[in-house]
């Protein structure tokens, strides 16, 4: 178990949001997942991305799944609502919770087996319908609450625990994501906080259906010699195509521009994500080149990292449902109920 | 015609439509149906559509009765054979002494009648091809000549037949100049022709009062909006998919934001029934009201979400339209045999609450009232109607509605309530009743926030794992089914003339068999208490009601006499004390067939020991 030592008092001095919180108000219950889990590192990453974003806690709504991975919502953003709700059908418990209220911010926590196994008609459809989301993977290769099993993303040829060699080809997630709508596509690695914490920021801040797919390696079942999804062979075949910073609307005016920055991505909320490219000559806001990239450099080998995809100018779920400006949830009876009279016409109609 | 004297009836009788699918026969046939009830007589029609035969022929029945008799009858008087290739069983179907009417257009051989009714053609082709040019016309105004030529043969109203028309297509002058033309012409010829009026009559009466026609699941769209449903999630299924379609069109109506045009209500067709009532839960959770129209085979499809909404105590309302399963089980055909997979759907110890509507008019009360009941217990309520009032046309009390009502969103912490400090235990007891307070997310910055799952967790939502956190859940739950039996809405009970031994216990679609059934067997001295169960749990009146009686007969539509289970279960009843009087063949049970078997069951007891005082007839 991981019991991340947290000082009793809270020390005068701790950085503050604009909105007065400290890091300690985005935190959570402690986690019981084993030391070292990834998935862990994820969590730490979510508590700095909306601290950063001055997130007020309780406006966000945090959905998950079942697995080791859909647990670690109770870990962070201890303020805001969570339901860990059953396997592989988060995306349709978090789709019903935005069309109750457009308003809060929404945050789907799944994991590989969640997602591209038992969930995968969900996670699909959740992606088509442009829901307007935080949706990420935690993904291990293997089923790690129920110990150790492959996974649909274990890789084929990856080697597990007891020895056995999958033969299955994977499943890969980002790549479907960029297929069926979602307009913000990344993946990353928890061991990278520097990349991953941007990426989710930059996610929360979309508007539209935005999917991180992060590879976070399971110590207990699937981080040995001949796994693909361990913390050494992430690092050694991890091939980051961009880094991104996210500069808050409010921010803009002080912030100077980041040098070897290529191109500026104005999001809907008016944050700019900036991307810095490494290496490759590599487009984002070309889908159809993201998919061929990411297929091209996976049967190299490569683990494809960074911003894959996005695009700005994103319409969700609501806007095609045009519903009214304010959530559904708050309208009062006399917005919901005709009355007596309407029935009264509706009765002649029917006679 | 021969030997067989041909039926005389005045008011009461069974009328049948044989048509082709997709030929505009519908309208016509309602028409007919409609017209009837404009003369003060009571209908009741029925379609009966087979899934999965070629040609795709249907059928439409009215029953006439002044009586009021709204089951289905059995037998048919008189048929309107419009489709060929049904032909020889629909002339089958008769009554000796019935009536066909036909297409006279292209001779038939004697061997395609029968010499025991009485044959009546109208060459309806003929007088098309000649009135009309255009082939769509002359197919739609075939329909309406029929009901024209009908008009005549049964002594109507050609008054009352043309005023629809006229309500119907108001302010569309043209459309109503053809029809109303379509209708004389067929009428015309039969008056000329025909020996009208033949033995079947409708004369003029008062016996419909300000009572609707309409059908259940319209109905139950329109309980949705009623009740502040503001999410549906849905995916589609016989008989259950004009539900969404009901709700859709009457929000359209009532729910369009007149500022700006736009929607006070979402509707997604979800990719299959797990996520339909995985949304419903979602919205249901983050405060909306929300529901979902399905049947069976759907409802195995959401198991797995019962049981979480049931332990996480999240509202939801279900529509189960009731058919015939599993999908390849006559899924056109009406049914009540969804009651235990909904009773106690999914894993664990769950029970949910069960609504039972006998006509439209409880869709639309039962409907509405479920999303109180929902909110107000924290669980998912059920409203099970079934193909033949889903489905179908039926008359019934008008709609009302009480302006003064608010809607009840139960036990809500707000926003104050953390504020000032009050404690939050997300499944606490607070109040005794078993039902706990609960935040809808957003509430407050600092409190009131939870993390939802099953059991594994304490009274205060705080992950746990401990025997005696799950049992002091477990008890709570068991105390909020007790509260739930006080809130439902109670069994309906109709005693018999005199006092009785016997009773019957029944429920939903099989109210009218069952009233017209008490009267059959009263005329040969059979008499019987009945009750209309409304809902599951059961009150303690229905208890009462089966320890009042000797024997009660537990009368349903299923094989395996779903209800009579449940109340032995649930009430520890002595199974030799309920007599299954079971119906299953897919049609709407009947008087006839109820009357017939509790008569029977009743004579093969004969003499048996008096054991239960009777009831004192009323002063
Ligand atoms: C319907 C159903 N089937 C099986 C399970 C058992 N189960 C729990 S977690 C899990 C796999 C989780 O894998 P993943 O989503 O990859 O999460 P991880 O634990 O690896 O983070 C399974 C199969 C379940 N909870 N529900
Ligand atoms: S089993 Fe694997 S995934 Fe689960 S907590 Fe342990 S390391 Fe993490
Ligand atoms: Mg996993």
């Amino acid at each position: 178990m991981t019991y991340l030592a947290k000082p009793k008092l809270l020390s005068a001095d701790a950085p503050r949001n604009a909105l007065g919180y400290t890091r300690r108000d985005y935190e959570g219950a402690i986690s019981t997942l084993c030391a070292g889990c990834g998935h862990d590192s994820i969590s730490a990453a979510v508590v700095q991305a909306c601290f950063d974003l001055d997130i007020e806690p309780h406006k966000v709504a945090k959905l998950s799944g079942i697995g080791c991975s859909s647990k670690t919502p109770d870990y962070f953003l201890g303020n805001s609502h969570g339901f860990n709700s059953v396997h592989g059908r988060m995306p349709s418990v978090l789709t019903g919770a935005a069309l109750a209220n457009r308003n809060l911010t929404y945050l789907g926590v799944s994991g590989d087996g969640d997602s591209a196994s038992i969930g995968i008609g969900q996670f699909a459809h959740a992606m088509r319908r442009g829901v307007n989301m935080t949706y990420i993977v935690e993904n291990n290769g293997v089923y790690g609450l129920t110990k150790g099993q492959f996974s649909a993303t274990a890789d084929k040829g990856s080697k597990s625990k007891k020895g056995v060699i999958n033969s299955d080809s994977p499943i890969d997630l980002a790549a479907l994501a960029l297929q069926l709508g979602a307009t913000y596509v990344a993946r990353s690695f928890s061991g990278d906080k520097e990349q991953l914490i941007p990426l989710i920021k930059g996610a929360l801040c979309h508007g539209g259906p935005a999917f991180i797919d992060v590879i976070s390696p399971c110590v207990t079942f699937n981080n040995h010699s001949g796994s693909t999804k361990s913390y050494d062979y992430v690092r050694e075949h991890n091939a980051a195509v961009n880094r991104v910073d996210v500069i808050l609307p409010k921010a803009q005016i002080e912030t100077s521009y980041p040098p070897g920055s290529l191109r500026r991505v104005v999001q809907h909320d008016g944050s700019i994500l900036h991307l810095r490219k490494l290496g490759v000559d590599y487009d984002p806001s070309d889908r159809i080149g993201a998919i061929n990239h990411l297929q091209e450099r996976q049967a190299l080998g490569e683990i494809v990292t960074g911003l894959l995809y996005v695009n700005s100018s994103v319409q969700d779920m609501h806007a095609h449902l045009n519903t009214v400006e304010k959530p559904l949830n708050q309208l009062g009876d006399a917005y919901l109920c005709p009355g007596s009279k309407a029935l009264d016409a509706l009765n002649a109609l029917l006679r | 015609m021969t030997r067989v004297q041909a039926i005389q009836n005045c008011n009461d009788f069974v009328i049948k439509f044989a048509n082709v699918n997709g030929s505009g026969s519908s309208s016509a046939n309602e028409l007919f149906a409609r017209a009837v009830i404009r003369m003060g007589v009571p209908v009741a029609p029925r379609n009966i559509f087979p899934s999965n035969i070629q040609g795709l022929p249907t059928w439409y029945e009215v029953r006439v009765s002044e009586a009021g008799w709204l089951g289905a009858r059995g037998g048919c008087d008189m048929m309107v054979a419009m489709n060929p290739q049904t032909w020889d069983r629909d002339v089958a179907a008769i009554d000796p002494g019935g009536y066909l009417l036909y297409d006279s257009t292209k001779p038939l051989p004697q061997s395609k009648f029968r010499d025991d009714i009485t044959v009546l053609g109208v060459p309806l082709t003929d007088i098309c091809n000649r009135e009309y040019e255009d082939p769509r016309q002359r197919q739609l105004f075939k329909n309406i000549m029929y009901v024209g030529a009908l008009l005549a043969l049964l002594d109507m109203e050609f008054a009352a037949a043309e005023k629809l028309i006229v309500d119907r297509y108001r302010g569309k002058d043209q459309l109503i100049k053809a029809n109303v033309n379509a209708l004389r012409l067929g009428y015309d010829h039969a008056k000329a022709n025909l020996p009208c009026p033949i033995g079947l009559r409708v004369k003029r009466a008062d016996a419909v009062g300000d009572r609707i026609l309409i059908d259940g699941n319209s109905a139950c769209g329109l309980g949705a909006v009623y009740g502040g449903a503001t999410v549906a999630g849905w995916y589609p299924i016989t008989p259950s998919t004009s539900v969404i379609e009901a709700f859709s069109s009457y929000c359209r109506k009532y729910r369009t934001d007149p500022d700006n045009g736009r929607a006070r209500y979402a509707i997604v067709q979800a990719e299959d029934e797990l996520a339909s009532i995985g949304m419903v839960l979602g919205a249901a959770w983050n405060g909306a009201r929300a529901f979902t129209a399905t049947s069976g085979p759907g409802i195995s499809l959401m198991q797995e979400f019962f049981g979480l909404a049931y332990f996480a105590e999240v509202p939801a309302v279900i529509f189960d339209v009731q058919r015939g399963s599993p999908s390849t089980g006559m899924p056109t055909r009406t049914q009540q045999s969804d009651l235990i997979s909904c009773a106690y759907a999914s894993h664990g110890d769950t029970r949910h609450v069960l609504l039972f509507p006998e006509d439209p008019h409880e869709c639309f009360t039962l409907g509405a009232q479920a999303f109180d009941l929902a909110d107000r217990l924290q669980t998912p309520v059920f409203v099970l109607s079934d193909l033949d009032i889903g489905m179908n046309e039926r008359l019934c009390a008008p709609f009302d509605w009480d302006d003064s009502r608010r809607y009840d969103r139960g036990k809500l912490m707000t926003y104050d309530e953390l504020e000032a400090g009050k404690t939050f235990g997300r499944y606490l007891d607070v109040d005794g009743d078993g039902i706990p307070y609960r935040t809808i997310p957003g509430t407050h910055p600092t409190r009131g926030a939870y993390f939802t799952r099953g059991t594994t967790r304490n009274a205060y939502a705080k992950y746990s794992e401990l025997g005696a956190d799950y049992v002091y859940n477990m008890e709570r739950l068991r105390r909020k089914f007790d509260t739930a039996k006080t809130l439902v809405p109670a069994p309906v009970l109709r005693n018999a003339a005199q006092p009785t031994r016997y009773g019957a216990i029944h429920f939903g679609s099989t109210g009218p068999a069952m009233a017209e059934a008490s009267v059959l067997l009263e005329a040969d001295d059979v008499h019987v208490d009945t009750l209309r169960v409304r809902a599951f749990p059961f009150s303690d009146e229905v208890m009462r009601f089966i320890a009042e009686h000797e024997c009660v007969f537990v009368v349903e539509q299923n094989e395996s006499g779903q209800l009579r289970s449940l109340l032995i279960n649930e009430g520890e009843i002595d199974p030799k004390k309920l007599v299954r009087v079971l119906h299953y063949d897919g049609s709407p049970i009947t008087a006839r067939f109820i009357a017939g078997k509790i008569a029977n069951a009743l004579s093969d007891r004969k003499v048996s020991p008096i054991t239960t005082p009777l009831r004192k007839v009323a002063p």
